[in-house]
């Protein structure tokens, strides 16, 4: 007995160990970005930070930014998570809720062209027309249009809507009320729990999404941060080389790699912030999908 | 008068429901018209995509409209297999990314088996965000993250620069020796924390009394992993292996675009990078439009094969 006792207990410690160190092959990366923007360029690039910022300074971030894009690139990243999020979420609770209507027509052939959408891939250059056949290029639009109906986000709210006890919406009905309000007033404020999964989800979503702004979005002023981090990283923008060269020969106070450093940080920030907190509604956001299967 | 009018509206509105009613089976007119907005958005933003394949088959010149193209059969699509060609190239590494994706896909399941082993409470949960974390950041955080530490400046090459174990500072990602490895490993990283997450939520489902029967018959600890844990995850196992076999040919654009470069091109090089550099940056938007076509082609029809084969060995289908 004793024996098996210690068996388990050396098996916690090794596992526990285990995960310890995968945790660090985890985290430690994301930490050290931080500490490498944190410190001072020319100290850093002669020896890397390992613990804690070599020659702790702001100096980085402060010539960052002084660039202003990347006020600007932020804003219209965090204005199209917000509204993108919004116009996903009413959408797409809106059309569930639609098609849990036992009276409305062909709602099974409804609901089977949009489940299709989910293995419906066209590819690339399809995508790349049709958007600028809409006018959508050097749109804010292109952003948060096209995501409004997710299928995977439909069917999760709709099989939620389903679990609901049908008398309350009935009742409701008999009071007189259209679809619209019974929608508003009755199905919204029950969904809540699967809706803030699902904006959570879709928040992230637009959060890290570049591709369309890069295909179709060359107007600079509607720039996204991860776009921006991407230019940064791929050194591609040439007026940025210059005004780092030139930032670099009159005061050596920063580096192309610390700035990089820097962006990286003000990218994944918002994200690291929020996924903790919220993470118990993005698990939950996989069990309700996992029932359907 | 007005009133009158409006009344008269509403019962002509109210004889269209009735006749509407008695067509489809006493369904409500109202409610069909207020779907119809949702139902041509999703004409209008997936399937009219498909309407796009068109292009494969005409020599596309800008600023005309479909019928004013020049009708040209299959031209592209011999195109990619003509000598010289990148097609090829691309199409191996999609399949290789793909075998390789699926030759990892047990990690994030014993990752999981591991993780419930671990005592319940803080640490665990802990393990548990910081693992799951990377799967919620853009690929082009995962390239920044890689250049701090595998370019030449880097951590990674400093260290072994330090320790003697290099001469001089190496950029890891200009290697195309160790790209397959590398890309498929930080496919890993970014996602088998969450992976394991939803294989937790599976073995959290099991029956508690099945692991007190079992420590009654006198069955150990990696009894009870093996023959209750992993056999209980067995059935998910199998459902996310066949999505991942079926998605075999989907190489994200993501992840190859950002991590190209010219050294590595031969290795990272995939159909939907491959697609993108020729429509819309060489402007070749019909051979692009071919490339996407085959691809997308072949992955459906991969899917719905794996898909019949997964219900005839299992009995229900995965999609």
């Amino acid at each position: 007995m004793t024996k098996k006792k210690r068996n388990i207990s050396m098996f916690n410690i090794i596992n526990t160990t285990g995960f310890i160190l995968l945790g660090f092959i985890f985290a430690y990366p994301f930490y050290y970005l931080i500490i490498y923007s944190l410190s001072n360029s020319t100290e850093a690039a002669r020896s890397t930070p390992w613990l804690l910022p070599r020659g702790l300074t702001m100096a980085n971030y402060m010539y960052l930014f002084k660039r202003g894009d990347i006020i600007k690139a932020f804003l219209v990243s965090l204005s199209r998570t917000v509204l993108g999020t919004a116009i996903t979420v009413f959408c797409s609770a809106m059309f569930a809720y639609l098609l849990t209507q036992r009276k409305l027509a062909m709602r099974r052939f409804i609901y089977f062209i949009l489940v299709i959408t989910m293995y419906l891939n066209a590819g690339i250059i399809p995508y790349f027309i049709i958007m600028r056949s809409y006018g959508l290029n050097n749109n804010f639009l292109l952003y948060i249009l096209p995501s409004a109906i997710g299928a995977f986000y439909v069917i999760l709210i709709k099989t939620y809507i389903e679990s609901i006890p049908p008398a309350l919406e009935e009742a409701a009905k008999i009071d007189g009320a259209g679809y619209f309000t019974v929608f508003i007033r009755v199905i919204m404020p029950i969904c809540l729990p699967i809706l803030a999964t699902i904006a959570i989800f879709s928040a992230v979503n637009q959060w890290n999404t570049w591709q369309d702004n890069f295909y179709l979005v060359k107007d600079r002023d509607l720039k996204t941060l991860q776009l921006l981090l991407l230019e940064y990283l791929q050194s591609m923008d040439s007026t940025l080389i210059s005004d780092i060269n030139t930032a670099l020969q009159k005061t050596q106070r920063t580096s192309s790699l610390s700035l990089k450093a820097c962006i990286s940080v003000v990218t994944m920030l918002p994200v690291m912030v929020v996924y903790p907190l919220f993470q118990r509604y993005f698990v939950k956001g996989i069990m309700i999908g996992s029932v359907k299967g | 008068m007005k009133q009158i009018d409006s009344s008269h509206k509403a019962s002509v509105y109210r004889r269209l429901q009735i006749s509407f009613a008695r067509r489809f089976n006493g369904c409500d007119l109202t409610l069909t018209l207020m779907v119809l907005p949702f139902v041509i958005f999703i004409i209008m933003f997936y399937y009219a995509q498909l309407f796009g394949w068109t292009y494969a088959f005409v020599n596309y010149l800008p600023g005309r409209s479909l019928f004013q193209q020049e009708f040209v059969g299959f031209k592209y699509f011999l195109k990619l297999f003509a000598p010289g060609s990148r097609f090829p190239i691309a199409f191996k590494n999609t399949l290789i990314y793909g075998f390789l994706g699926i030759l990892a896909s047990p990690i994030p399941a014993l990752m999981a088996v591991f993780l419930a082993e671990l005592p319940k409470g803080r640490f665990a949960r802990i393990i548990q965000t910081v693992t799951s974390f990377p799967n919620f950041i853009s690929w082009v955080l995962v390239f920044s993250v890689c250049f701090m530490f595998f370019s030449i400046e880097g951590k990674f090459s400093q260290v072994l620069v330090s320790i003697g174990l290099w001469k001089s500072g190496y950029n890891l990602l200009a290697d195309e020796s160790v790209t397959y490895i590398l890309q498929t490993l930080l496919g890993v990283w970014k996602s088998a924390g969450w992976t394991a997450i939803i294989y937790l939520s599976t073995i959290a489902g099991i029956d508690p009394e099945l692991y007190d029967a079992a420590a009654i018959d006198g069955a150990g600890r990696w009894h009870k992993m093996y023959h209750i844990t992993i056999k209980s995850i067995l059935p998910t196992y199998f459902v996310m292996l066949v999505l991942q076999i079926s998605g075999l040919m989907n190489a994200g654009f993501e992840q190859f675009f950002v991590f190209h470069n010219s050294l590595v091109a031969d290795k990272v090089e995939v159909l939907a990078t491959f697609a993108y550099r020729i429509g819309i940056g060489n402007g070749e938007i019909s051979y692009g439009t071919a490339i996407g076509m085959t691809q997308s082609i072949i992955s459906i029809v991969l899917l719905f094969s794996i898909n019949k084969l997964a219900k005839k060995v299992t009995g229900s289908s995965v999609i």
